[in-house]
């Protein structure tokens, strides 16, 4: 932990109290207390310095809006912490629509007792993931929760962004033939948090691939237009749940070819000894994009030259075969379905 | 993967597969032991590859599977008393009479999954205040680590640590396989793992008896090829010999050390598989001298009767009577949302493979 912290530049002010207390989230002079030294210290700016119960912009449309809560336990994990992921989860989500982020909400509910320190360490996190993507966070809310009525410190982040003029981004548009992309290797992320968690812990040197893709798509967006039919990030439930909602909204056939799918051998090693499937494990810094045939060979290509996206492969396409299905063939030439699974999985025995 | 990526070779694959199809001149019925090979089976796409006259029926070797309701109904119990339950992860789908651990944890139980008992020891040393219970269950592979935490808890004067036991060995099961009248298996795959442990000889006695040809096999594609092609080549020649396919981690003798440590905590008695009933002399039972740590006994839990959802044929199918896809209900009223039986939730189980990997490409 301390390691993580003292790696910040950003230095710590001086707080005159060293954990959350119910009061912080009173509204009253100890919450304006925190905000200062803290949010309003740390987002500065115009929008936000208004100190207003909203954020008033002028942004012209189309636009796209998402949401998105974050939950993750433990808080901090190797390659990241809640706080850059709740700025890219939603900033990578706005990419997805074909949208350049411009503006964030940061909501936070923080437990009782949680550490002022460790809350600077998310917050200065989301502060430098915010600089990455070229976002500002202009409004929020910060409420505190009794202790063991929470985890630490949820956040949701919503935001706001303008579409590609080039974007047309439409699950109707996956066609036949369409190759399927992966920008990066799988299952990072999962196997990050899993290393650190109580009964679970193992040493990795395995990273989280936590990272804002929004400019990696908007330079594919501004070379391959309207050439990129859909863009999804495999974030929970991991590349194979998201290839089935694909599958089974679209009525398409989706076939994989297992020895293309970029995996680290330490993370597959990792899921081996775990029990588990990397193909279903969480991803927080790649997405899958359908493209056009003709272009997929430069479309890899030129995502390789972006920094964050070296690895990408093309892993599959869109069949006539088993429509609504997602089928991989396996290395040695059999094949198989990769289903939804029903909950989250579970760790094995032997 | 360094020493496994040659193990799962296409090449060396379709190799192995010319050999088995010109090997085989008949039908034969094979049963893989482990519900590890299981798996390696169904999710590299083997079986669809294999000529039509083998057919591989699937074993008992599936811990959670083979786990008496009347073991989760304990581990119920003992978390609605309040007491900490800390299990391997795919336990807690499993149901029980009444509920699954996952259930009882939503309404409030302490369940922890852990890999390791020894991580369970470590919960308990940090919360002294707290009661905790290990779920072990497994075969012969698990049963060290298990025994080692007990010695642990020992050493260490735990108090507030205990194993809710339910373990279980392969070769009795083997047997109550073949005495069936109904059994159709020709050939066996032991179960690589098992026999690390163990070693090879305490399958003589059953290759003798039965006159049946057992081949100890790994868990790769290269492994699983090059067993089957072995025990066809047996059958074929009228053999019937104890074989080892997975040497380079099997050794005859075994791991003695690891067989201490089981045999200083556990004593072998009788034991209810599920779906299968009791069979004699099949399983581990925790010695007198530890019987502080036998959480059966610490609490006084009652023997309970399993109640078991009638619907369910898991006890064909790990006799490998019948396949996951013969039975009414697989797909339908049991799929892992809403399993019927435990071979359907547990990530070794011979219905979650064909549900999970191929129920959907046949029907296509």
């Amino acid at each position: 932990m301390n390691k993580l912290i003292n790696s910040f530049s950003c230095p710590i002010p001086a707080f005159d109290f060293e954990v959350i207390s119910l009061g912080h989230g009173s509204g009253g002079l100890l919450t304006n207390k925190l905000l200062d030294k803290s949010i309003f210290s740390l987002f500065d700016n115009d929008m936000l310095n208004s100190r207003h119960d909203g954020a008033v912009f002028d942004l012209a449309g189309p636009l796209a809006f998402s949401t998105d809560s974050f939950v993750v336990s433990p808080i901090f994990f190797p390659g990241g912490n809640i706080g850059d992921l709740a700025v890219n989860g939603t900033v990578n989500d706005l990419a997805m629509c074909g949208a350049v982020p411009k503006y964030l909400s940061l909501g936070l509910i923080l437990e009782e007792g949680l550490k002022i320190e460790e809350l600077w360490t998310v917050l200065v996190s989301a502060k430098e993931a915010a600089n990455k993507a070229g976002v500002q966070i202009v409004t929020g809310d910060t409420k505190v929760v009794e202790r063991n009525k929470g985890d630490k410190v949820f956040i949701n982040t919503s935001g706001i962004g303008q579409v590609h003029p080039k974007a047309r981004i439409d699950i109707q548009r996956v066609s036949t033939g369409d190759k399927i992309v992966v920008s990066g290797s799988l299952a990072n992320h999962g196997v990050s948090v899993l290393s650190v968690r109580e009964g679970l812990e193992f040493e990795t040197d395995i990273i989280s691939d936590t990272q804002p893709i929004n400019n990696i798509v908007y330079r594919m967006l501004n070379t391959f237009g309207q050439h990129i039919h859909l863009t999804r990030d495999p974030t929970r439930g991991g590349i194979a749940t998201v290839l089935n909602e694909i599958a089974q909204q679209s009525g398409q056939g989706i076939a994989l070819n297992e020895k293309d799918i970029p995996i680290e051998l330490q993370v597959q090693s990792a899921c081996e000894l775990l029990g588990l499937d990397p193909l279903y494990v969480a991803n927080e810094g790649v997405y899958i994009s359908f493209v056009a045939a003709e272009i997929a060979d430069s479309y890899v290509e030129a995502l390789r030259q972006c920094p964050g996206a070296k690895k990408a492969a093309c892993i599959g396409e869109v069949v006539t075969e088993h429509p609504g299905q997602v089928i991989i063939n396996s290395r040695i030439g059999g094949r198989r379905v990769i289903a939804m699974l029903p909950g989250e999985q579970l760790p094995r025995i032997c | 993967m360094k020493y496994l990526g040659e193990y799962r070779d296409a090449e060396l694959v379709g190799q192995l597969m010319e050999k088995i199809k010109n090997t085989v001149t008949r039908p034969w019925v094979i049963m893989e032991i482990c519900g590890g090979q299981t798996h390696s089976l169904v999710k590299n796409g083997i079986l669809d590859l294999l000529p039509p006259e083998i057919t591989m029926v699937h074993g008992p070797g599936c811990p959670v599977c083979v786990t008496p309701v009347a073991m989760i109904d304990q581990a119920v119990l003992l978390l609605e008393k309040g007491v900490t339950i800390c299990s391997f992860g795919d336990m807690l789908r499993v149901p029980g009479s009444e509920k699954s651990l996952l259930k009882a944890k939503s309404e409030g139980g302490d369940v922890r999954i852990v890999y390791s008992p020894l991580d369970a020891i470590k919960m308990a040393r940090k919360a002294p205040e707290k009661e905790f219970v290990f779920f072990a269950v497994g075969f012969e592979t698990t049963a060290p680590a298990n025994a080692l935490s007990v010695i642990q808890a020992d050493k260490l004067g735990l108090n507030n640590y205990s194993i809710l036991t339910s373990h279980v060995l392969v070769p009795p099961a083997m047997g109550a396989i073949l005495d069936d009248p109904e059994n159709k298996v020709q050939g066996f795959l032991a179960a690589g793992h098992v026999c690390t442990i163990m070693g090879t000889e305490e399958y003589n006695p059953l290759v003798n008896k039965y006159k049946i040809p057992v081949v100890i096999t790994g868990f790769e594609p290269v492994d699983l090829c090059h067993g089957i092609l072995m025990t066809i080549t047996q059958l074929e020649k009228g053999e019937a010999r104890l074989e080892n396919q997975y040497s380079r981690v099997v050794k005859p003798f075994g791991n003695p050390a690891a067989r201490k440590v089981v045999q200083s905590v556990f004593e072998t008695g009788d034991r209810e598989w599920r779906g299968i009933g009791t069979i004699p002399m099949s399983g581990y039972i925790v010695r007198p001298g530890f019987a502080q740590f036998d959480a059966e006994r610490k609490y006084g839990l009652a023997p309970a009767r399993s109640k078991e959802n009638p619907e369910c044929i898991a006890g064909d199918i790990l006799r490998g009577i019948r396949k996951p896809d013969q039975c009414p209900h697989f797909g339908k009223k049991c799929n892992p949302e809403n399993p019927l039986g435990a071979p359907m939730v547990s990530t070794e189980g011979a219905c979650a493979a064909y549900f999970n990997y191929s129920h959907q490409t046949m029907a296509s």
